[in-house]
């Protein structure tokens, strides 16, 4: 019906509302010419994990296959490296936000002298190049003369985490409602048991943020890490030392792996969001 | 009673203790070692000592200036990029994005969930001289037959802009969110046209989003060498790069230090020299 109409309009009149729409929409062109800048980087990446390549770089599209992916560690050391970066992103993740949820709760619930200090603390390594962070720390392991290795990397991804733990859980607790910890105080309970029936569960969604938003920093970290790692490889350093003779296509598979897992949980987390807000409107 | 007071007086402080002697042993001190390592002299081999060698910071600026320049230079522009690129972006979320904003700001983000390393080797294949990006610019004669973006300036500033970009958005958003849209009803209610209306109201109200966005861009991308090592030629070679051979190649460590001081000297007059120019109290407000 409608290409019948289109083709009984006179050229101009199509081509000054074609030009009306464009008008109307142009901020909403943009925005999806925008995403596909922003995307197309990620697409290559995900392609390129079932390409074929026949030399040393994997560049150019040769073919499809799923070897990439059956034999994600056909490479040698991206296994090793793989694990270690997932055991240091996990402990890091986990000591940075029990220490930065601390800091959250001093921050939002107690008045004590030195806050000022303190929130200058939490926010300078956030603003120092991390090139600086990485340097620094080394200078002090090398003076030092402590060995490198495994615990110089989760010390070092410790304290660049904790500042990010401290900014999630605070943005989260300012809207916090302090009567229920009142009201459980006086029915009895005391701190321990307040914190950890009343205060816990409220913060706990804080908490796991925080957890998440750790793990995937510390699992991404270079620059850092390059400084402090002694002979040992992370992922992101395995992906640097194989870019200098070309990444093999492995490189792709676990980077497409990271990618999948932690949108498809922000997926979720959005989704239930969505659903919350709708229920709530309607 | 009067021990349970004091007792929660001292809580505050046993939350924070942990966390903070973290930062302060393996952040504050270390920035004291750096100090203490970049006024060293001697040589590896026989080893350093400290001297009070103000010269390695003099020789580091006559012998890396072009490096220094390069570095503010980059990231100066693709902060700009990124603010320009990003602006309506973070715009049409905020106001047309309905309640699909957050699905909206997850692709935004989507770039960080991928290895830092990898998406910027996504670069080099997307810009590489085989690649489709390089035979359009050619086939429009805007690069020659022979031209390439590898290994060129406009790769690493392409690179750096992309990877740091939702640095930029994210605050830029929070910002245009937060805008009370009865402002603008009341702006054109008072016969200010759509236009009129964004740059009175919309634009002055986003300023803390800018500032922030533009700080928060500016101060890695300044210190990055990953986009100049995989993107660009030594002749776009940043100070990070400089500082991070001069550490873990060739182990002069005095002159590595001391380029990380004036690195961070140099961010700061910067971000001094930007909060002149807008207002410092944009810049405390947004920073703490």
């Amino acid at each position: 019906m409608s290409a019948v109409a289109a083709t009984t309009q006179p050229r101009g009149e199509i081509l000054s509302s074609i030009l009306a729409f464009v008008r109307h929409h142009v901020l909403t062109l943009y925005s999806l010419l925008f995403f596909a800048y922003l995307l197309l980087p990620i697409a290559i990446v995900v392609a390129f994990s079932f390409n074929h390549p026949t030399g040393n770089f994997n560049y150019v599209w040769q073919g499809f296959t799923w070897d990439n992916w059956r034999y994600w560690d056909g490479v040698p050391g991206i296994r090793s490296a793989v694990f270690l970066s997932l055991e240091i992103a996990l402990l890091a993740s986990l000591v940075a936000t029990a220490l930065g949820t601390m800091i959250a709760l001093a921050l939002v619930r107690y008045g004590f002298r030195g806050r000022a200090a303190t929130n200058i603390m939490i926010f300078l390594p956030l603003s120092t190049p991390e090139i600086v962070l990485g340097a620094s720390l080394l200078t002090l392991f090398l003076n030092l003369n402590v060995v490198f290795g495994f615990w110089t990397i989760l010390i070092a991804h410790i304290m660049f985490c904790i500042s990010f733990a401290v900014v999630t859980v605070k943005a989260r607790l300012v809207g916090f409602d302090r009567h229920l910890e009142e009201a459980a105080m006086d029915l009895g309970a005391n701190e321990w048991v307040t914190f950890r029936k009343v205060t816990l569960p409220l913060i706990a969604p804080a908490i796991l943020a925080a957890l998440l938003l750790c793990f995937a920093i510390s699992i991404d970290d270079f620059v850092v890490t390059y400084f402090n790692a002694g002979s040992e490889t992370t992922f992101p350093l395995f992906v640097w030392g194989a870019a200098r003779v070309g990444a093999p296509p492995q490189v792709n598979v676990i980077g497409t792996a990271i990618f999948v897992i932690a949108v498809s949980g922000m997926l979720v987390n959005v989704l239930i969001q969505m659903r919350r807000t709708r229920a709530a409107t309607s | 009673m009067g021990l349970l007071h004091r007792h929660r007086q001292l809580t505050p402080y046993l939350l924070l203790a942990p966390g903070l002697l973290w930062l302060g042993v393996f952040f504050v001190v270390p920035l004291g070692f750096l100090a203490y390592q970049s006024l060293q002299s001697g040589n590896f081999d026989i080893g350093y000592s400290f001297s009070w060698a103000w010269g390695n910071y003099w020789n580091a600026v006559r012998d890396y200036r072009p490096q220094f320049v390069r570095s503010l230079e980059y990231a100066g522009i693709a902060t700009v990029l990124a603010l320009v690129v990003s602006y309506p972006v973070a715009y049409w979320i905020a106001f047309r994005g309905g309640r699909w904003k957050n699905l909206l700001l997850l692709f935004i983000v989507a770039p960080f969930f991928v290895t830092y390393l990898i998406r910027t080797l996504a670069w080099e294949t997307i810009l590489s001289d085989n690649g489709f990006v390089v035979h359009t610019l050619q086939h429009l004669h805007v690069l020659g037959p022979g031209g390439r973006l590898l290994a060129t300036s406009t790769a690493v500033v392409t690179g750096i802009t992309y990877n740091f970009l939702p640095f930029m958005a994210l605050p830029l958003y929070v910002s245009l969110e937060q805008i009370d849209h009865r402002l603008l009803e009341a702006a054109q209610d008072l016969y200010a046209s759509k236009w009129k209306a964004f740059v009175r109201v919309t634009l002055p109200l986003s300023l803390p989003g800018v500032v922030a966005g533009t700080l928060l861009t500016f101060i890695p991308a300044a210190g990055d060498f990953i986009n100049a090592q995989l993107l660009g030629s030594p002749e776009n070679h940043m100070i990070g790069n400089v500082i991070q051979s001069k550490f873990l190649e060739l182990t002069d460590y005095p002159a590595a230090a001391s380029m990380s001081f004036i690195l961070m000297a140099a961010i700061l007059v910067a971000v001094a020299v930007y909060a002149r120019a807008v207002g410092t109290e944009q810049l405390t407000g947004t920073a703490v």
